[in-house]
């Protein structure tokens, strides 16, 4: 049943936009299990870099091969936004909204939406109310019950919690530990070096938008590679 | 909710849609259906015949034209010369006289281009366009149009300059212009009788033979046009010469007056 | 002035006694403009989806030529569509010219365009805020095209009620498509013509008055309806 997505492989990826590159070149394996923390400050390209390897971006140059094949990653991946997008349905059919496209019917399709909604800590929301009335820390849980509905085997996140608060926070982060622990592969970006520290299995660290430093945790907040990643571990520079 | 409102749309439509058994189409001149002969005779045709009689109200021009692309079954319209050029070319195979009624010449009641002590209707039109008193002219190759053109050649004038103003339009809607402007007009009587919107209009010219207008029947030539319905014309041309229609267009009254007379010559049999 | 008052006395009267050809001729206003509006929207609101969602080199041309078609006046349209179905005209065998369906086809061609653009405006925007999603979810484009249609069918219903106020003021084309013969293409429109020609301002308005009230019936109904009214914006 389960096919390896990955290896992921990026090779030589550069982005222009508008005759300026915004990101590369980039080379990055991803592999094994696990979560991989893509830190920087703003503006260093980790959005950009999300977004590639999602397939929403068109690249300059370079490529980016998944152990098997483009087709198939595709719909094996979902991507929570760093703003919400809100459908102009109720929140229990923005969850569902995936799985009816897939074909599965109405009423199951919302049962399952049901249960992950409270799944990911989405309670005490009333779920026919139009998705316009959810809280920002709402939203951002309905995103992810509605990326999470398709059982996806990886998991992309951009800044997920940038404009939450601390409560808020947190309740995500346990969901995604815990979906990391079920084997959900998950690859997220923050430049909030805490949260790095308290999910990351693995740092990818951009700095204006080169790939400074590839490595597991422990390894990269023991010693950073490079001067941008110590002064940003130590809050020198702005994020 | 959607879905099913469509749904019972698509059916009101379908049900809606009316299956007719006998019809003939007929296109006729403005000034006939504006007299309201029209509403008199269709229900009779209907219940002596059977056939129910669809009147499209065009000018007549557009009447020979309807009838000359196959668009109607049978034309009622007067201007002679263009109904013998409408069989020549074929697309009728003759033409039945029914009736006449008569034009007048109507303007504003201070009549600045004396026309009401005229003899005819040329010298009528002959003062107008001396005193280049405004004079609003059908302009849509109908037979009041064609009318009015021949009463100008007849005068010796070629009307032309800012006084005389083509309207392009039907009946009503030059007599609604004429009023507007206090100008002169020519109309045929049925029209002006039934023309509500006066304001300062008042008929001034009548009786001139010149002015009497001919109504002719003629069926579209069914060698030209395979579809037209031949048979339901020809009922219905037997009808419109026959006694019945004698007596009713003959009583017809509008406001206390006799509009049509009727000349038609029994069905000749060939 | 008096003619306005007038017009308004003789409504009331053809309506509260609900005269007979009055009310024959509403319907088929009604009958006409209703399906003109259903096929239009059929056409109208995926032909919008789609150009919303679709990049291909001739889209800018499709929707110059959508926003040129809304300004075409409507005897032109009627002109093309008489000459189609005359006897002597391409279509002529199918003895269209003169019925109820002509007036629907003249209507369809008239305000189809005006469906689209409303709606392609209304989608796009729509699109912009959902694009991101519903390329990450990988949906085909008949997908996108049915997400969109379905989320904005608010907007949508305000797209075909502009072809709807469009089509049932409109007296040019089915004028002559139609031909306004009493009992058979007669609608509010053409008898207004028809009453204005014969100088019964009074009755034209009368009648008039009778369209705007049915126009504002239909508008409501349908707001009631789709409930656009009560519940929460989206």
């Amino acid at each position: 049943m389960v096919t390896n997505l990955l290896p992921l492989r990026i090779t030589d990826l550069e982005l222009r936009r508008a005759g300026r590159r915004i990101l590369g070149p980039i080379s990055l394996t991803l592999e094994g299990r696990g979560i991989t923390v893509v830190l920087g400050p703003n503006g260093s390209g980790k959005t950009s870099l999300l977004r590639a390897m999602h397939g929403l971006e068109r690249l300059s140059a370079g490529r980016i091969d998944w152990a098997c094949g483009e087709a198939v990653a595709r719909a094996r991946q979902a991507f929570v936004f760093q703003t919400p997008i809100l459908m102009r349905r109720s929140v229990l059919d923005c969850i569902a909204y995936p799985l009816v496209l897939d074909g599965v019917g109405r009423r199951a399709a919302r049962a399952a939406a049901r249960a992950m909604a409270d799944s990911v800590g989405l309670t005490g929301v009333a779920l026919d109310a139009p998705a316009s009335v959810l809280s920002g820390g709402e939203r951002q849980k309905m995103a992810l019950a509605r990326a999470l509905i398709r059982q996806p085997q990886i998991l992309f996140l951009d800044e997920p919690c940038a404009n939450l608060d601390n409560a808020s926070t947190r309740e995500i982060e346990t969901v995604l530990l815990r979906e990391s622990a079920r084997g959900v592969r998950i690859v997220m970006s923050t430049h909030n070096v805490g949260q790095a520290r308290r999910l990351a299995d693995e740092i990818v660290f951009l700095f204006a938008g080169r790939l400074h430093e590839a490595a597991p945790a422990r390894e990269f907040f023991a010693g950073p590679a490079t001067p941008e990643a110590r002064a940003h571990i130590a809050g020198d520079l702005p994020t | 909710m959607i879905a099913r409102l469509i749904s019972s749309l698509l059916l009101v439509l379908l049900l809606a849609t009316p299956l007719r058994a006998e019809m003939l189409r007929m296109a006729v001149t403005t000034s006939f259906a504006n007299s309201g002969l029209a509403d008199i005779l269709l229900p009779e045709i209907a219940r002596d015949t059977g056939i129910e009689l669809q009147l499209l109200i065009v000018g007549t021009g557009q009447a020979l034209r309807l009838g000359a692309a196959g668009d109607v079954d049978a034309v009622l319209v007067h201007s002679r010369e263009a109904e013998e050029a409408f069989i020549a070319q074929g697309h009728a195979t003759h033409r039945r006289e029914i009736m006449y009624n008569d034009f007048i010449i109507v303007g504003p009641r201070h009549d600045p281009a004396h026309v009401a002590g005229a003899g005819s209707a040329a010298e009528a039109f002959a003062r107008i366009a001396r005193a280049g008193a405004p004079f609003v002219s059908r302009g849509d190759d109908s037979g009041t149009h064609r009318a009015e053109l021949s009463i100008w050649s007849r005068a010796g004038v070629t009307p032309s300059g800012a006084w005389y103003r083509a309207t392009g339009q039907g009946m009503g809607a030059a007599l609604n212009t004429a009023s507007g402007m206090g100008a002169y007009i020519l109309t045929d009587r049925a029209s002006w009788l039934n023309f509500s919107n006066r304001a300062d209009l008042v008929l001034l010219v009548q009786g001139d033979p010149a002015l009497f207008n001919q109504y002719a029947f003629l069926p579209v030539n069914p060698a030209r046009h395979p579809h037209v319905r031949a048979q339901e014309a020809a009922l219905v041309e037997a009808w419109l010469t026959g006694p019945r229609a004698r007596e009713l267009i003959d009583g017809y009254r509008l406001h206390g007056q006799q509009l049509f007379h009727f000349n038609a010559t029994p069905m000749v049999t060939k | 002035m008096n003619d306005i008052v007038s017009g308004l006395t003789q409504a009331v009267r053809l309506i509260a006694t609900l005269d007979a050809n009055l009310v024959e001729i509403s319907l088929r206003s009604l009958q006409v403009t209703l399906s003109a509006t259903v096929i239009a929207s059929a056409l109208g609101l995926p032909l919008g989806a789609w150009l919303a969602v679709s990049r291909f080199r001739l889209r800018r041309v499709v929707i110059a030529t959508l926003n040129a078609l809304m300004g075409l006046p409507p005897v032109v349209v009627g002109l093309i569509v008489y000459v189609m179905l005359s006897r002597s005209g391409p279509l002529g065998v199918l003895g269209l010219l003169f019925t109820p369906t002509a007036m629907i086809i003249a209507q369809v061609i008239i305000i189809t365009p005006i469906i689209a653009s409303i709606a392609h405006q209304a989608i796009r925007e729509l699109w912009a805020d959902y694009h991101d999603l519903l390329i990450s979810l990988h949906t085909t484009r008949a997908q996108r095209v049915a997400t969109l249609l379905w989320d904005s069918r608010r907007a949508l219903l305000t797209a075909s009620l502009a072809g709807f106020g469009r089509a049932i003021g409109e007296v040019g084309a089915i004028m002559i498509v139609g031909g306004n013969i009493d009992h058979a293409t007669r609608v509010l429109t053409t008898a207004i013509a028809l009453e204005t020609a014969k100088g019964d301002f009074a009755m034209a308005l009368a009648l008039g008055f009778v369209l705007i009230g049915l126009a504002l019936a239909i508008n409501l109904a349908l707001h009631v309806l789709s409930g656009t009214e009560r519940g929460s914006r989206w």
